[in-house]
């Protein structure tokens, strides 16, 4: 059994839940806008406290960005709640109008996100997204790795007057984040002091390189770990540390390899301080059919998938 | 991995069912006045391969422990119907340029696609087992890259009715008698690149696309017309310029005539009134049964009651 089994493993759907409540209760601007997916966005609760600030738009994920944006215009602040795929996928060219470049304050909240919903298929898998949203400006993309950042960001999105996209965790994951850790545009999270190589990870893919990082210090490769929670803006300056200070960088991302995290470090080490780099994710090929434990080991992001990916910057640098 | 075929006995089977069916279907429709309950041979035997499907539904499901049962057995009567009373297929040459296609908008419901594909000798029913197992062809939302019989791809809802306005679209602009056959969920009408669709098939008069809404008022998490009504959907159909049949989607013979061609030169909207979760007393009209998956015990009261 690997480390991470070992322990506690939390769908961050609720606290996500949770922490909208709250602040919805404390504010009353707050409203929640859905996609015939309050089961799906765990919004049961949310519509039993304010039954009239849940908007439901049906199954139509243009209209609910647009309806969202419509919202903050007059002054709402409106969490968008809808399954990642579809609302990232289908409403891509309402978040760029109406959402990013209008300035609207609309919290996107991608549930479900990466491969989530494994045996339901690519149609299902959000792993475009963050390569997608990466490229439209004035949009931040924050990607919380448990529940403890899955709470800080939706905390955080209610007063960041401004255009957040963030992902919802379901695949469960446990708790990685240090009870002092920032949670801030720009800051990245260091998990591991290491001088080796270091790992940079985000969402379900932290908690496996602690894993990788305490398995190769029993083999006497000492690796940094960083999390990023904020994808964009990224903590360019944690990039460069760890690209002059350590021999190499390995991502690691539950979404494809072609923008991303890999993209964002790529782009910055290039620009600043060129390093080794390998970037893992999901290759660009739809997933065959299996449940995302699965489909995760198949595209070797996994503990063993990182060890390799280090070995192998440490082999070449 | 590829699915294995059916054997040859499965593929003359269903030759020789279809033409069975589409025979006394005819007959039934010259005499109908003659037959006070309509209980013909045609839908008897219609009748009995959706209780298979059906079952082979449940059973999937139950190996899987995941899936959409509710939509599945609502909308099973329409696919039997289609493949087995109306529509041109080759299930031994599934890429036969002359067929007619056949498009699950709502792919959710790809276990009653399957199930319906290898009943009809499209591949092994065996396969049926590996329903979403890893590396299976039978993906939770139908794949047509994998699964011979499935025209695109579908899962993410609102794409059908476009792709399927494109085949009858290429059908007219080939002079081809083929038809295009497209089922949509009453829910996933919510999305609104149904009604651009429908603009433009009406815009082209493509009279050999057949719409069969599967109208069951239930969706995800609610009732359609809590959430965003739909209705009256007939009139929002036949003002897009859609020539339009209300049926009860379980009636196999009101069904058969419904997916007749166009009489009037526009598309044909069918929508065929229907129970989410039909066949299974307790889960018929209800929500939650979307995709709920039945404890053991629900399996086997299930399968009792689609025994008949
Ligand atoms: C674009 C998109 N949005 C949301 C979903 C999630 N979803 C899957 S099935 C479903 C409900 C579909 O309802 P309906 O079309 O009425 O189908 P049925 O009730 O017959 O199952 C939803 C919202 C999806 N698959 N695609």
């Amino acid at each position: 059994m690997t480390v991470t089994d070992q322990r506690a493993t939390f769908d961050c759907r609720q606290a996500f839940a949770e922490e909208l409540i709250s602040l919805a209760s404390q504010d009353e601007r707050i409203v929640a806008v859905c996609n015939d997916s309050v089961g799906s966005s765990n919004l049961v609760g949310f519509r039993e406290r304010f039954p009239d600030r849940l908007i439901n738009v049906g199954i139509a994920e243009q209209d609910l960005v647009g309806v969202a944006a419509g919202l903050a215009n007059a002054g709402k602040i409106p969490y968008v709640c809808a399954a990642a795929p579809f609302l990232t996928g289908r409403a891509l060219e309402q978040i760029k109008a109406d959402v990013a470049y209008s300035e609207a304050h609309v919290v996107l909240c991608g549930q479900s996100p990466g491969m989530a919903y494994g045996e339901l298929g690519p149609t299902h898998h959000s792993i475009e997204d963050l390569s997608w949203l990466r490229a439209v400006a004035n949009l931040d993309v924050i990607v919380p790795s448990d529940p403890v950042q899955t709470r800080a960001a939706v905390r955080w999105a209610a007063a960041a007057r401004r255009p957040v996209y963030l992902r919802v965790p379901r695949f469960k994951v446990p708790e990685v984040t240090p009870p002092d850790a920032p949670f801030a545009p720009r800051q990245a999270v260091l998990l591991r002091e290491g001088n080796d190589v270091t790992v940079i990870a985000i969402g379900s893919l932290t908690s496996r390189a602690l894993e990788a990082a305490d398995r190769l210090r029993d083999e006497g490769v000492s690796v940094r770990v960083l999390n990023t929670p904020f994808l964009d803006p990224i903590d360019e300056d944690a990039v460069i540390a760890a690209a002059r200070e350590t021999r190499g960088i390995v991502t690691a991302e539950e979404a494809t390899t072609s923008g991303g995290l890999g993209a964002a470090v790529a782009a910055t080490v290039v620009t600043h301080q060129p390093c080794p780099m390998r970037i893992l994710g999901v290759p660009r090929v739809f997933a065959p059919t299996g449940d995302t434990a699965f489909l995760l080991d198949h595209f070797r992001l996994s503990a063993d998938g990182i060890i390799a990916a280090v070995k192998d910057v440490l082999g070449h640098g | 991995m590829a699915l294995l075929p059916p054997d040859a006995a499965r593929s003359a089977g269903y030759r020789e069912l279809t033409a069975r069916i589409r025979q006394a279907a005819q007959l039934d429709r010259d005499t109908a006045a003659a037959q006070p309950d309509r209980e013909t041979a045609a839908a008897a035997e219609l009748a009995r391969v959706a209780t298979d499907v059906r079952r082979s539904v449940v059973r999937m499901i139950d190996r899987a422990r995941m899936g959409h049962i509710g939509g599945d057995l609502s909308v099973t009567d329409i696919l039997v119907t289609c493949f087995y009373g109306v529509m041109s297929v080759d299930p031994e040459n599934p890429h036969w340029p002359g067929r007619d296609r056949f498009v699950l908008s709502k792919g959710h419901c790809a276990a009653a696609l399957y199930s319906t594909l290898a009943h009809c000798g499209f591949f092994d029913p065996a396969e049926l087992d590996t329903f979403m197992a890893p590396l299976s062809a039978l993906n939770g939302h139908p794949n047509k890259v994998k699964v011979p019989g499935v025209e695109t791809n579908t899962g993410a809802l609102g794409h059908g009715l476009p792709v399927a306005t494109g085949c009858a679209l290429a059908a007219k602009m080939d002079s081809a008698s083929w038809r295009t056959f497209v089922v949509l969920g009453d829910g996933e009408l919510q999305e609104g690149s149904n009604w651009e669709a429908a603009m433009a098939a009406a815009h082209h008069g493509l009279s050999s696309l057949t719409a069969v809404i599967d109208r069951n008022r239930l969706q995800q998490g609610a009732r359609t017309e809590d959430t965003n009504a739909l209705d009256s959907l007939p009139d929002k159909w036949r003002s897009f310029g859609w020539e339009v049949r209300e049926v009860d989607g379980h009636d196999h013979l009101a069904l058969l005539d419904a997916l007749s061609g166009s009489s009037t030169g526009r598309p044909v909207a069918v929508i065929a009134n229907t129970i989410k979760g039909k066949g299974v007393s307790f889960m018929e009209d209800r929500v939650e049964w979307h995709h709920k998956v039945p404890t053991a015990e629900q399996v086997e009261t299930a399968l009792a009651e689609l025994a008949g």
